[in-house]
């Protein structure tokens, strides 16, 4: 009889009042042991699904395509006179490279999983924004326009005067204005550049952040390169994220994988810019890979399938596929997985060992 | 007619300028408000019934359940005007008795949670279990009120004062029900979607089964007058006290049935008798007015039906068609039909002094002190 003593009856006129299951927690009793058989009132089970995990239909809407921005730096996406508009390079007497980027900071509505929109902060109107990449030495010139209805500023990650690190408060560009960051590349790795104007977690979160490569003088060896920016939405405001995603899209390279050929060298550009959750991580199934953390080293260290970042942390993964087929990789969180940080590589070709 | 015409262009008017929103501006974010009215859990997934009860349409995006997103149908789509309505079918292999938590993320990325406090599969309805609702019903209703009243040999030796005392206890026993149903009631109101008003609807529930009553007395107590026949005095007031506690009756079975249907709790044998022995005293309060007259046997019967097989129909309503709405109205009849008894009993009490004098006096006093005590320390065994 233990079971009934934690039902009271003034919780129970409750639960009935409510129509609804939020209630004290009942014990179950004999009686509902019994209606789990097939006596009285046992409920038909429901066909069977097939797909039952995952968010339901596709995003439609097309403020960004991840699988474009995997392979797209300095506005490489866009036709010659456009792209001039966003960056130009210019030889110096040195040999090395003036860059010169326009980043312009405007309000978009996105949808980050089917159906769900989300009212971001954007960089050039894309979460993330755009990946920019130098190489050792090369001048740096972003040109920052604020077109959207709050303060912003630019922070870079990497070597640079305070005047040009875009967090102090006299540092925040007002809605109207423009402030030109200038500093050279240094030093190689990867690293990353986001809002940092207060409050920050919000201008992060709404998604006001990029990739930001530096290549060695001499560049790395050459590679099949993946920029993956590992982010969440906290839709509702709460201090919680209710989709994760790498580059914004829940699921999307589930349904569109990540093609690679098996034996060739993959690289893959990991950025954590989560918010609210002190950890992201990767995980890929099937194989290992070497990791470069912050890829501030030419030769990378340990060699592992699983490897967790923390808040701005990043990395360089280097791996060969050995199997053609396909391979899952998410978030070793699997909360942040089956909430949309989860995807597949898709390799092509015979195996070869590596 | 000019009236309704000049208010009809007003409407009109109002509707298509929508002056309001002039106040809410361009891009504010919509109300949006869903409720989730009923829970199934079937082997395989969980059907959840969802009500948008906010003032602007709100279409679910995505559905998860334990912080993973999962698949689901919607029988009626998934945007639901104001009041529209939709049934998730959610593919989700829920685990036997642990809780499970649904989150319905809405386009504009608001989420509205609905917790799953244990997972049973709820039971459907079949000819089983309507035989089994209308056991219930007997063992709460029927049966106690007619225990009850047997009480009446016991009554008839009994003096004006003596039954003064079984009157007054009576109408401790009813108070203590009005309270207690006027508790559950605003209690269901509070947590009905706004839009159903559901403190309005308890009220107006209350109201028409008090003045329903009044009513149908009057009526009766006019025909005894013109007739000069059938039932006397005490006759009428026992019918009436029957029906109000049939009404009650309604609404207890209504929460039974319910309880069954939703699948969130499970009768034990312990709350049954705590109900039965609690409605034992209903019985009571029944053939208490007849204690001067010779009431046949057909009419006793007949009261104590009156009173109890409501408890059966409640329970069938429930476990068919339960809606929290309906459940509201019930509660509402029930706490105005007892308060209209209340009032009744205590003028027969009073007889031809005011109510206050005779019920200041002692036996009286002592006699409502005493209902309201044998309510609690019964009502304590079921709660």
């Amino acid at each position: 009889m233990a079971p009934t003593v934690g039902l009271t009856r003034r919780a129970w006129m409750r639960l009935v009042g409510a129509g609804a299951a939020a209630a004290a927690p009942l014990a179950r009793s004999p009686h509902g042991a019994a209606a789990q058989g097939s006596g009285p009132g046992a409920p038909p089970p429901l066909p069977h699904a097939a797909h039952a995990m995952g968010p339901v239909g596709r995003v439609t809407s097309d403020a960004i395509n991840p699988t474009a921005f995997l392979r797209t730096w300095n506005f490489a996406d866009l036709p010659p006179e456009k792209r001039a508009e966003y960056y130009r390079e210019t030889r110096r007497p040195d040999g090395s490279l003036l860059r010169e980027y326009r980043l312009v900071a405007v309000d978009r509505e996105i949808e980050i999983a089917p159906g769900v929109f989300f009212p971001a902060w954007t960089f050039n109107g894309q979460v993330p924004g755009p990946t920019l990449r130098a190489t050792e030495g090369d001048r740096v010139r972003v040109t920052f326009v604020n077109e959207a209805s709050h303060p912003h500023t630019i922070h870079f990650h990497g070597w640079h005067p305070p005047e040009m690190d875009g967090s102090l408060p006299e540092h925040q560009v007002v809605p109207g204005g423009q402030f030109v960051y200038e500093f050279d590349a240094d030093p190689f790795g990867l690293h990353l550049y986001h809002c940092h104007a207060a409050p920050l977690k919000r201008h992060i979160h709404k998604g006001l952040y990029g990739a930001f490569i530096v290549d060695p003088r001499g560049g790395r060896p050459p590679a099949d390169e993946l920029v993956m920016v590992m982010n969440g939405f906290d839709t509702n405001f709460d201090a919680d994220n209710e989709v994760y995603a790498v580059n914004t899209i829940a699921h999307h390279y589930t349904h569109e994988p990540i093609v690679v050929g098996v034996g060739a060298l993959v690289r893959l550009y990991v950025v954590n810019v989560t918010e609210f959750d002190l950890v992201n991580s990767l995980h890929l199934h099937g194989m290992f890979f070497t990791v470069n953390r912050t890829g501030t080293t030419l030769t990378g260290g340990e060699v592992t399938d699983t490897v967790m970042l923390c808040q701005g942390e990043r990395a360089i993964l280097e791996t060969r596929f050995r199997f053609p087929g396909l391979f899952m990789f998410h978030a070793h969180q699997s909360e942040f997985a089956e909430l949309g940080w989860m995807g597949l590589f898709e390799a092509v070709g015979v195996r070869r060992d590596t | 007619m000019i009236p309704l015409a000049a208010l009809a262009v007003l409407l009109a008017a109002l509707v298509f300028v929508r002056p309001a929103d002039r106040l809410r501006g361009v891009g504010v974010p919509p109300v949006e408000r869903l409720t989730v009215e009923r829970t199934v859990l079937r082997p395989g997934g969980i059907l959840l019934s969802i009500l948008n009860d906010g003032p602007d349409p709100v279409t679910i995006a995505q559905v998860s359940v334990d912080d993973a997103y999962w698949s689901f149908t919607a029988d009626r789509g998934t945007t639901l005007k104001h009041l529209g309505r939709t049934q998730l079918t959610i593919p989700y292999p829920w685990v036997d008795g642990e809780a499970h938590t649904i989150k319905l993320l809405t386009s504009t990325g608001t989420a509205f949670e609905h917790e799953v406090a244990v997972a049973t599969p709820t039971p459907q309805p079949d000819a089983q279990y309507f035989v089994t609702f209308t056991l219930i019903g007997l063992y709460v209703g029927v049966l106690p009120v007619a225990a009850g009243l047997l009480w009446f040999p016991f009554m008839r030796r009994l003096g004006r004062t003596g039954l003064d005392v079984l009157l007054a206890l009576t109408v401790g026993l009813l108070v203590f029900l009005l309270v207690d149903t006027t508790h559950e009631g605003l209690d269901a109101a509070a947590r009905l979607p706004d839009s159903y008003q559901g403190v309005a609807l308890f009220a107006s529930g209350a109201a028409a089964a008090y003045l329903v009553l009044e009513w149908v007395g009057a009526v009766l107590r006019t025909r005894r007058t013109h007739e000069r026949t059938a039932g006397a005095p005490g006759a009428i007031l026992a019918l009436l006290v029957a029906i109000g506690i049939g009404l009650h009756n309604l609404g207890e079975g209504l929460a039974i049935g319910a309880a069954f249907t939703l699948g969130e709790a499970a009768l034990g044998t312990l709350l049954i008798v705590g109900f039965t022995l609690h409605n034992t005293t209903e019985g009571l309060a029944i053939v208490a007015p007849l204690a001067r007259e010779r009431p046949p046997l057909a009419m006793l019967l007949r009261l104590g039906l009156i009173g109890g097989v409501p408890t059966i129909a409640g329970a069938w309503i429930g476990g068919l068609f339960y809606s929290a709405v309906l459940g509201v109205l019930f509660l509402g009849l029930g706490a105005g039909a007892i308060a209209q008894v209340v009032l009744q009993i205590s003028r027969q009490i009073a007889g031809p002094q005011t109510i206050g004098e005779r019920l200041t006096s002692v036996p009286v006093l002592s006699g409502l002190a005493a209902g309201f005590a044998v309510m609690y320390v019964t009502g304590m065994l079921v709660g």
